[in-house]
């Protein structure tokens, strides 16, 4: 029995996906499970498996087209099965992959072809070029010797955030080995040391300076800057900032991670998703979505994560936070982004969030302002922990503060509850115990 | 411990293994009469005699053909090519027939052959007769390959080779015979097929062998100014290749530098650097960098010539790439 393999849908708001390339040519055998092609959906490149063990008799759409989520894009069949009342995909360019298909079979018995018939083929629909620019949206390779891999992996740390002095910027054992002792790798200082003194003494009318270099925009970068403008200009923003004495959550996250294994430390993102799942468990107002009609309340609280890649930015999703234990949104969270900055994401890391959190605690900013994802009604901008004077009694004394920013959706929610859940969060983050509860 | 040179040595070898095993004979051209080439087998004619310091005409695969018909009737011939360069007019005899007899005839017969054979550039013997083919040799199973870098180990590993019921081609370095080193004396044996660590090391490991050793050891002493310690490993034996202590030293290093006298392509830094690639790929912090000689036929002009074998500043540089 033939079996269509349809394009999935991959998020709420997933209206259709594209074709990027089939991984399995059409008469190739595929296993149940297999991946059939890869598509990209406006948050990532995603794999697409196969839902049948046979063939792949058919491809439906031709590589580049961009098809509504449900279409079918696919027929497995039996091996030697013939296949009668294909499926039509109803677009252009899916339309045009068997048609296009049957004028390269008869290839061969055209080899005599006059000029007149070729004339007639010219008119045939043309496949849809392979767009390998649009394969991979994960940017450049990030350049780590194997054992710098392996001490950063054993490590639980994040490559990314590390620089490399090596030949071509490439991480080292030296370079994971100073991210990890917490002093930053000791970048390459020429650049920095020419830009501090040079110009002053150098420059003359005239003098040569760097060409403008034009980049394309790579494709996980439009559709960031599609979603983005879509947000700031549809979304009525509105944004709420509270700064948080995570003292004690810094002295219970050193407790823990005395006890855990190097590779399952916990992170003080960790700490604030499963503060906010709990505190979105008590507003269901926020851990909303806007459609035409009406606002959805989700039952489920599934926390979106921003994680930083090469070439933007993508949102992993912990689901059911506010229900796991800190470790397992730990190692999911983990796994996840180390999936994302791999271009190896599945389709189930990325979809079905309500809220976001961005955390930009790592690059020693006091805090900022996030951008709604949509349809979400919120997200919930992390700064650093940072050692601040306090007033205490009367007295100034030295304090540890993070703040954090809550933009929120005016069409869905308004300040007072907006700032009545930064306080619910607050109970959450300063008495750390509760989310161990 | 006397402090003798390599070719004393090799000589010593030879001398003590007629002296205890009367099946041992030497052949080669201008081995008897002349005291060889290199001056390795001067005295062994008055001693031994003509029949066991057999003079050949100038016919490599004679010398090999009859070294091998010898070895299959129960004698354990050393058989001398002036250089490793004629080795190539021998060369079925060595690959085809040598290395293959044992095991293509069930192990009937065993083929305690040595073929001695000089090699390496550097003195001006021009691009035909100063080659470093090892790797060629070290490609087939069946066929030892043998090249020592120091007095010592040339006179253990001899002794060993003569021993060995398998075909062996023992490589000695036309520019190392003059290198002195300590040399124990009497029955001393070096296994073939053990590499060793010839200087400890922390921060690189530099795998070389034969003439390169001495290159390689120069080459440290410099770093080491510099506060650079490299570990020195010398193969010794190209087949059967021992990688345990290059593997352990790269485990502990994670850069490795191969020093070889031959050409690059196809070599043995090619080989060394594949299997620390296959063995220890989680350890590897910067690629392998090989040292080798320039790639074409080596010039006569001596100048010419220095310039294109591997120096100390070529490993001094190549270290400091990996680092």
């Amino acid at each position: 029995m033939a079996e269509i393999v349809a394009m999935p849908k991959l998020g709420f708001d997933m209206a259709e996906g594209t074709l990027v390339r089939w991984v399995i040519a059409e008469g190739g055998e595929v296993a149940k499970g297999a991946v059939l092609a890869e598509i990209e959906t406006d948050k990532a490149t995603v794999e697409v498996e196969s839902s049948a063990g046979g063939i792949l008799y058919r491809q439906l759409v031709a590589e580049g087209t961009a098809v509504p989520v449900g279409t079918p894009i696919a027929v497995i069949a039996a091996p030697g099965e013939e296949v009668k009342d294909l499926p039509e995909t109803g677009t252009e360019g899916g339309a045009a992959a068997p048609v296009a298909a049957v004028e390269e079979k008869k290839a061969p018995d055209e080899k005599t072809a006059t000029a007149e018939s070729a004339g007639q083929k010219a008119e045939a629909p043309e496949v849809p070029a392979a767009q390998p620019a649009q394969v991979a949206p994960e940017g450049g390779v990030l350049r780590a010797s194997p054992l710098a891999r392996r001490i950063a992996q054993e490590n639980n740390l994040n490559l990314n955030q590390v620089t490399g002095t090596g030949p071509s910027g490439r991480i080292t054992r030296k370079d994971v080995e100073k991210a990890l002792q917490g002093a930053p790798a000791a970048a390459p200082v020429k650049p920095a040391a020419a830009a501090a003194i040079q110009p002053a003494t150098s420059w003359a009318p005239g003098a040569p300076v760097p060409a403008d270099e034009r980049q394309p925009i790579e494709k996980l970068r439009s559709i960031i800057g599609r979603r983005m403008v879509e947000s700031k200009q549809q979304v009525p923003h509105f944004y709420i900032t509270s700064a948080y004495d995570v003292a004690p959550l810094m002295e219970l996250r050193k407790q823990i991670n005395l006890q855990l294994p190097e590779e399952s430390k916990l992170s003080v993102n960790d700490f604030v998703v499963k503060a906010a799942a709990l505190t979105l468990r008590q507003f269901p107002n926020i851990n909303a979505s806007l459609t035409d009609k009406e606002i959805v309340r989700h039952g489920h609280v599934n926390i979106g994560v921003a994680v930083a890649l090469d070439s933007g930015l993508m949102t992993v999703v912990c689901k059911d936070a506010d229900q796991k234990p800190l470790r397992t949104i730990s190692r999911e969270v983990l796994e996840m982004a180390v999936r994302a900055r791999a271009g190896k994401v599945r389709p189930d890391d990325i979809e079905g969030s309500t809220f976001s959190i961005s955390n930009l605690g790592m690059f020693e900013v006091e805090h900022f302002v996030a951008i709604i994802n949509p349809p979400e009604a919120a997200i919930l901008a992390v700064g650093s922990a940072q050692n601040v004077p306090v007033v205490i009694d009367g007295e100034v004394k030295v304090g540890m503060r993070m703040k954090a920013t809550l933009s929120a959706d005016h069409r869905i929610t308004d300040g007072a509850e907006a700032a009545r859940f930064m306080q619910t969060l607050a109970g959450f983050i300063e008495n750390p115990l509760r989310l161990m509860l | 411990m006397a402090r003798i040179t390599m070719r004393e040595a090799i000589s010593q070898a030879l001398w003590e293994e007629m002296e205890r095993d009367p099946k041992v004979f030497i052949m080669g051209e201008e081995v008897g009469l002349w005291g060889g080439t290199y001056a390795v087998t001067k005295g062994f004619y008055d001693h031994f005699g003509a029949d066991r310091v057999r003079d050949t005409p100038i016919a490599e695969a004679a010398i090999i053909g009859g070294a091998i018909g010898a070895a299959l009737t129960g004698l354990r011939p050393v058989a001398e090519l002036m250089t490793i360069n004629f080795a190539f007019s021998a060369f079925d005899h060595i690959v085809n027939q040598a290395a293959k007899m044992h095991m293509m005839f069930g192990g009937q017969m065993v083929l305690p052959l040595v073929i001695r054979a000089v090699g390496g550039g550097g003195r001006q013997l021009g691009a035909t007769h100063s080659q470093t083919p090892d790797a060629i040799f070290a490609h087939f199973p069946g066929l030892k390959v043998v090249a020592p870098g120091t007095p010592a180990d040339a006179k253990g590993l001899l002794k060993a080779a003569i021993r060995s019921q398998d075909p062996i081609l023992f490589i000695e370095h036309a520019t190392l015979y003059q290198t002195r080193g300590e040399v124990p004396e009497g029955d001393y044996i070096v296994p073939i097929g053990k590499s060793t660590v010839a200087r400890p090391g922390k921060d690189v490991t530099i795998v070389t062998y034969s003439k390169m050793l001495e290159i390689s050891l120069k080459a440290s002493e410099t770093l080491a100014k510099e506060g650079i310690e490299a570990e020195v490993v010398d193969l010794r034996s190209l087949r059967p290749l021992d990688m345990d202590p290059v593997i352990e030293s790269f485990k502990k290093t994670n850069r490795a530098v191969v020093v070889e006298e031959g050409w690059k392509s196809f070599g043995i830094g090619s080989e060394i650097a594949a299997r620390i690639y296959e063995e220890a790929f989680d350890y590897v912090d910067a690629p392998v960098k090989r040292v080798a000689q320039t790639e074409v036929p080596l010039p006569y002009n001596h100048t010419l010539e220095q310039m294109m074998l591997p120096k100390v500043e070529d490993v001094i540089s190549a270290v400091k790439e990996v680092l």
